[in-house]
């Protein structure tokens, strides 16, 4: 009891100390909204008259772009958490570790923490739309009146259900644990359903469908139908995983760098590992989502394909493998490092695979950054014989593209095998076999999907997309489900020869879970730009235009500032709410840090403090920094 | 024994080589955009490596961190020292001096070579029949109007080609007609160079305004007869087309 009220006097207290910042921090909000405030309160009564308000200064696509980009940042999170949290938390019933239970819990309380912030962009959001584009939100309403209501229903049940799944925590254990178990799944059931619906509006102004006369609720049904609404449904939906695993991941990071006890080191560096496999996990269907999307782009309307592809969006392409290349090449980092820090005398034994899977990483990364149009000066696209290079200008197109993003998606997968059978020592007597059968199948995989790729260039466009690219992604896939399950099997009965060490990971483990994150972040942001941007001067696809006085796509330039700005804004709220939401840990800590001040490497990881077989090396550095 | 300060220079200069001089005895020089992009990523590939465990990041970055420390060194170091640490940040403000300064060269190319089509021509079908007779008919006319800038062999090195940049396109690539639907060839072939939209400026395209000379028939059974003497598909939905 006493316990209780200091945490809570320390929690006010630390409120208390914090007022200016928050105070700070509401009045810098009030200032940026104060424009819509004055507009709100100046404006007259002829609504349908009007087709579109603006905000001085910032203009209202500006406006709306931060808050949209905010909302379904946010909103990524929100619906991803769940996902991995149910699944971890299964796999805690199922095994009986209360360390999944714990993480899980984690991942929900980050989770209620991120969701009224959610709720508060999109009414934000709502407010604005309907102030500033009047015209526009009075079509949508017209068409899809009877999903907005469905949206709200879900809503509510969304948050009924996380409520009972969060306060319920600690309450529905053991026998109760399996209706715990099912109110998890009804949140994935709303929240995939509260991701769905409000996708088929967006995918409605980039790719409209005609809509014969109906009632309401058909002629709604009808409009949600429209060709990019699932393709956009499964690619949100992975990408959600994705970035939930690296934000969680980037937290665990943070909470490592600063953890004092040897508990918490352990338990933040495996949390920093399941949220960077979780990641990871999503990264390698993405970019067969993402492909699928594409495709349907291009089917429903070629112009739209080129202006994202080949016309002046196609360098964000370039910038999107940039970022893709830096997630691949900071996971397998993340896991390499795992592999040499956390399984003391494993260094040297892997050092060769670590090599090559690193060269063939970066060598399918410079091809899938090679531009099919290349910056060149004057003289130097005088000696290409134009700005494509005779060459390596073959690199340029989706063959090539797509047979590098497998090789990349199959390496990063070997990496985690890789890991998963560190300091292991399989005894089953058909090891030896499965292990030549496993080798083999690899390297025919690899063959076979360059193959394909190189044969991409000798067919016709359609075989290529409806044959060989869903070939090649067959091939990765049948390596992942086969190879997974027989790895399991032979470390079934596997000795373990050197046990792995939580909690000795270096400080730039930690950084590199935090970049991992930023990488996605930005990458959304500017994923949201292109799927926004390829719409060009319409509201809706050949259906309504544009005539405000936005009605232009903004330079690529100015949209990367966009960009940026949406991320870092992205990443103070994240900071925000994860600071929130860990107030009441601190005071944990506090007492946490008393009692093991006087013991060995009771510092902070990030001055220094974990211990690694290389402590004395990088302490060094620090202490020479210092 | 090298150390992997010296293995990672010689891996650097090794494919800076490679790229800017080896490389072009083969085929064309690559632009400077390109060797910076694959040199970044072979630096941090190598960094990557050196930092993996912590014997390799001693091994790597040690001997760097204990240089610019300063700590213990007399004499002939502490001079090498002092000439980095005077001659790097030089080498930054000269970079970044070149970098701004007013330059007489005109800016690197960044055209958009496929600008997205105009709505009018997207969707459009080839309206005659994929035939022995059209395409022949389509070849002959490309003899007559295109091959001069084109090529007899469809690979862009026509007897007019090396009087234009950029060259004409080379439709036996797989990555110029091949990736296009038909419809939009017969934009390109109708509007010519001076129906590029806006986003695909600088316009230096010196393809004629064909419309002007040619019905559309022509033009369409053109496409049917480039596609086919080029020996490339073009992009299509449906395989049966």
């Amino acid at each position: 009891m006493k316990s209780a009220n200091y945490i809570q006097e320390s929690n006010v207290k630390t409120l208390l100390e914090k007022m200016p910042t928050i105070f700070k921090w509401v009045s810098f909000l009030s200032v940026l909204l104060l424009p819509v405030i004055a507009l709100a309160a100046g404006a007259d009564t002829k609504a349908m008259s009007v087709e579109y308000r603006d905000v001085p200064g910032i203009g209202s696509r500006n406006l709306v772009w931060i808050v949209a980009q905010q909302h379904l940042l946010l909103a990524g999170f929100v619906l991803g958490v769940p996902i991995f949290g149910w699944v971890c938390e299964i796999v805690g019933w199922k095994t009986k570790e209360a360390r999944y239970d714990k993480l899980a819990k984690e991942f929900t309380k980050l989770l209620t923490s991120a969701y009224a912030t959610t709720a508060l962009f999109g009414g934000i959001l709502l407010f604005l739309l309907i102030g500033l584009y009047p015209k526009l939100m009075a079509y949508l309403t017209d068409m899809f009146f009877p999903s907005f209501l469905v949206y709200c229903l879900l809503f509510l049940a969304e948050t009924a259900t996380l409520y009972m799944y969060w306060y319920g925590w600690d309450y529905m254990q053991g026998n109760k644990k399996a209706f715990h178990l099912f109110l998890g799944f009804l949140l994935n059931l709303f929240a995939i359903g509260i991701m769905i619906v409000p996708n088929s509006w967006a995918t409605f102004q980039a790719s409209p469908v005609v809509v014969a006369d109906g009632d309401a609720w058909t002629r709604a049904w009808m409009a949600m139908q429209n060709p990019t609404w699932w393709p956009v449904n499964i690619h949100r939906l992975i990408a959600n995983v994705v970035l939930g695993g690296f934000i969680v991941g980037a937290y665990a990071g943070i909470r490592y760098l600063l953890a004092v006890s040897r508990e918490e080191r352990e338990h933040y560096d495996w949390m920093g590992y399941v949220g960077n496999f979780i990641g990871v996990f999503g990264m390698l269907p993405l970019p067969f989502a993402g492909y699928w999307l594409m495709r349907e782009v291009y089917q429903y309307n070629q112009q739209m394909g080129i202006t994202l592809m080949g016309g002046f969006l196609a360098w964000l392409f370039i910038l999107q493998a940039m970022l893709i290349g830096v997630l691949f090449l900071g996971a397998n980092y993340y896991f390499w490092m795992g592999i040499t820090y956390r399984i003391p005398g494993s260094e040297n034994s892997y050092k060769k695979p670590i090599m090559a899977m690193l060269v063939v990483l970066l060598l399918c990364l410079g091809v899938w950054m090679t531009p099919h149009t290349l910056v060149a000066s004057l003289a130097e696209a005088q000696k290409m014989g134009g700005t494509h290079h005779p060459l390596l200008g073959v690199f340029g197109v989706m063959s090539a593209k797509m047979t590098v993003a497998n090789i990349m998606i199959l390496v990063t997968f070997m990496s985690f095998i890789m890991y998963w059978r560190a300091g292991k020592q399989e005894t089953a007597g058909w090891a030896k076999a499965a292990k030549a059968i496993m080798n083999g199948l690899l390297a025919i995989a690899a063959i076979a999907v360059i193959v394909l790729g190189v044969w991409g260039y000798f067919v016709p466009a359609i075989i290529r997309i409806n044959y060989f690219s869903v070939a090649q992604v067959l091939i990765v896939g049948f390596i992942m489900v086969t190879f997974t399950p027989l790895t399991a099997l032979l470390l079934k009965s596997a000795k373990t020869t050197t046990e792995m060490v939580w909690g000795k990971m270096p400080i730039r483990a930690g950084y590199c879970l935090v970049l991992n994150a930023v990488m996605v972040i930005l990458l959304m942001s500017l994923m949201g730009y292109a799927r926004s941007s390829s719409r060009v001067h319409w509201h809706i696809y050949g259906v309504m235009r544009d005539t405000s006085e936005y009605a232009f796509s903004p330079a690529l330039g100015y949209a990367a500032a966009f960009m940026s700005l949406n991320t870092f804004v992205y990443c103070l709220l994240v900071a925000f709410i994860f600071w929130v939401a860990t107030l009441g840990d601190k005071a944990k800590a506090q007492q946490a840090q008393a009692a093991v001040a006087d013991a060995p490497g009771g510092a902070p990881a990030m001055a220094g403090g974990a211990p690694s077989s290389g402590e004395n090396f990088e302490s060094g550095i620090l202490e020479n920094h210092k | 024994m090298r150390g992997p300060i010296t293995s990672g220079a010689i891996l650097l200069a090794g494919v800076f080589v490679f790229l800017k001089f080896i490389l072009p005895l083969f085929t064309a020089p690559l632009p400077a955009s390109l060797i910076y992009l694959y040199m970044t990523l072979a630096f941090s590939g190598i960094m990557l490596y050196g930092t993996m465990s912590a014997s390799s990041l001693e091994s790597l970055m040690g001997p760097v961190f204990r240089f610019l420390s300063g700590e213990g060194q007399s004499g002939t170091g502490k001079l090498a020292r002092l000439a980095v640490l005077v001659l790097f940040p030089l080498l930054v403000g000269w970079q970044t001096y070149t970098s701004l300064a007013p330059s007489d060269l005109p800016p690197g190319e960044n055209r958009t070579i496929h600008p997205a089509p105009p709505g009018e021509f997207v969707g459009l079908a080839n309206p005659y029949q994929n035939n022995e007779a059209n395409i022949n008919m389509g070849k002959g006319l490309y003899a007559a109007y295109c091959s001069p800038c084109h090529g007899a062999n469809y690979d862009g090195k026509g007897p007019a080609a090396k009087g234009f940049n950029p060259p004409p396109a080379n439709f036996a690539d797989p990555g110029t007609i091949a990736q296009l639907q038909e419809s939009y060839l017969f934009w390109r072939i109708k509007k010519g160079g001076v129906g590029l939209p806006v986003e695909a400026m600088p316009w230096k395209s010196a393809m004629p305004r064909w419309e002007v000379e040619l019905p559309d028939e022509f033009i369409w059974k053109i496409i049917m007869g480039e596609y086919d003497g080029a020996h490339q598909s073009p992009r299509t939905w449906e395989e049966d087309d």
